[in-house]
């Protein structure tokens, strides 16, 4: 009860916070509007008007969607702000930190420094789209098996990466692995844990 | 990030054509830096223009060595055949630089056009000549460990951060230019400028042209290295980085290939360490010799005088590693 309760007021807080930006960000814009466009602009559909827009087609986790977006929106902030995938991890948002690992044609990219609207046709898969139906990802087991995380947050990026690890038979070693893990941080320090989940799913003939 | 114009193209033609017709647009392929500085504010082109549909991402073997398409991904060009058995020297470089998920994006045309890492680049409070020309230079009484020691001006200390353009400079790759004036192939050691008095500019290309391939010549070399000092053991730049090329011969270098990463605003080719290696006998001396050859004219700065030391060693051990390799 009080979890929900200070969930509900937290929730508050933000949309307060948010909508206060959006119109802080209206008025600077209208500042340089003509007063007739004034009323209008308190409707954010206005303000998203004023961005191109462009439509592109995403595959995700092997459902498509048709969307319109500005340009500027990176994949991570597609997932996880109109997407409703928050999985992916926002950390440094520069490709430091390798929280926001995705999938694209199979490979682990940063999500964070590719921009949404130059994936067209391309098969993405995030965290979410890792588990065939109730039965996690054999990473996935290892890392619970091995306690591959202490707080989580990394852990979508960690687990991402680790999978194309598994899948790559030309890193066998301790060393290999620390090297091929190098783009992900994980500031609790649970490096060792990974590095044992990792070489467990190898030994088990690598996943799937 | 401030929003721009988003178009894609579908022919080189169509790409400088539209960067003719746009002059504050930017190509993008990877996305790897341009996307980080137009995070950073560092840069907000009006227009930004998708060129990573053009057919450039093929790498093939040629008569006379190899080509490799602009838009072939770091990680496509460290992991081919022929780059693994001919050309290892451009695996250990790439493969030294920034993270699998970065080579998985990042392309080879993208490497060698990427910005300077130097913080006062990158923070948009901090006086740059290189982000805004005439600003002044925050790194030469600032804090400037990461910085030259060779090739800088009084306006700009910055390095170029790349591992691979090292290599490709030590393997003398001709780059292959695109725009209005038709193609052009310039040596990679003469792509990259100094800074002089205008850093702002980086390479030699036109502002409508763009690379379309680097063609790496055939060579004879038989060992090679590529050596990489950085503060932590992955993922981080050079404070210093040695590519090593030599063909031995019963004991006597016949040809050699010096360059060096994290040390000059380009990457640094050291002629007078090569004339000093070719045709002698390998002996620790040497290679010493040509560890202080290759440090002779580097001068330093408050914070990173240790450059100089370090990279007379990491000659050195480059040269000495690179005899004990089996390629």
């Amino acid at each position: 009860m009080i979890m929900s309760n200070a969930a509900s007021s937290s929730k508050q807080k933000h949309t307060g916070r948010r909508l206060f930006i959006k119109k802080a960000v209206a008025l600077t814009a209208l500042s340089a509007s003509p007063p007739l466009l004034i009323k209008a602009g308190e409707q954010d559909e206005f303000i998203s008007s004023f961005f191109e827009k462009k439509d592109v087609n995403l595959n995700i986790n092997g459902k498509t969607y048709s969307l319109s977006i500005e340009p500027r929106t990176t994949l991570l902030d597609l997932l996880r702000e109109q997407l409703g995938l928050t999985g992916t991890k926002k950390g440094c948002d520069h490709g430091q930190c390798g929280c926001c690992t995705v999938h694209i044609e199979g490979k682990p990219v940063y999500s964070c420094l590719v921009l949404a609207v130059m994936q067209e046709g391309k098969k993405i898969t995030t965290i979410e789209g890792l588990a065939q139906n109730e039965n996690l990802h054999p990473v996935q087991k290892a890392f619970l098996k091995h306690d591959g995380f202490q707080c989580g947050f990394c852990t979508p990026g960690q687990i991402m990466n680790a999978v194309a690890c598994v899948k790559n038979e030309e890193i066998s070693t301790y060393d290999q692995i620390k090297e091929f893990m190098s783009g992900n941080l994980c500031r609790c320090g649970a490096y060792p844990n990974i590095i044992d989940a990792i070489m467990d799913v190898k030994k088990q003939g690598g996943a799937l | 990030m401030i929003a721009f114009d988003y178009s894609s193209v579908n022919s080189i033609s169509a790409a400088w054509e539209a960067k003719l017709k746009f002059p504050n647009a930017e190509f993008i392929a990877g996305g790897t830096n341009l996307v980080d500085l137009m995070k950073k504010g560092v840069t907000s082109p009006g227009k930004v223009i998708d060129i990573s549909h053009l057919p450039l991402k093929s790498i093939t073997e040629e008569k006379n060595g190899l080509r490799i398409g602009a838009l072939a991904t770091n990680a496509d060009v460290a992991e081919h055949p022929t780059v693994r058995t001919k050309f290892p020297l451009l695996r250990m470089a790439i493969l030294a630089g920034a993270s699998v998920q970065l080579r998985n994006m990042a392309t080879v045309g993208g490497n060698i056009m990427q910005r300077t890492r130097c913080p006062y680049f990158y923070d948009t409070a901090m006086p740059c000549n290189k982000r805004n020309p005439g600003s002044g230079c925050g790194a030469i009484d600032g804090y400037n460990r990461m910085h030259a020691v060779f090739g800088f001006s009084d306006s700009c200390i910055a390095v170029h951060p790349s591992d691979m353009c090292v290599a490709l400079a030590a393997l003398d790759t001709i780059v292959n230019t695109e725009g209005k004036k038709g193609k052009r192939q310039i040596l990679i050691t003469q792509f990259h400028r100094l800074p002089e008095k205008n850093p702002e500019k980086d390479t030699v290309l036109l502002a409508d042209e763009l690379i379309a391939s680097v063609f790496i010549p055939e060579n004879k070399f038989n060992k090679s290295y590529y050596l990489k000092i950085r503060d932590r053991q992955s993922f981080a730049f050079a404070l210093v980085s040695v590519a090593v090329a030599l063909h031995v011969e019963q004991g006597v270098i016949t040809d050699s290939r010096l360059a060096m990463g994290g040390v000059a605003p380009k990457p640094w080719r050291l002629y007078t360490s090569e004339k000093l290696l070719n045709g002698k006998k390998i002996t620790p001396e040497l290679f010493r010799e040509a560890g202080e050859e290759a440090m002779r004219d580097a001068s330093a700065f408050k914070h990173n005088a240790f450059k100089i030391p370090l990279g007379k060693k990491a000659v050195t051990e480059a040269l000495k590693r690179a005899v004990e390799s089996s390629f």
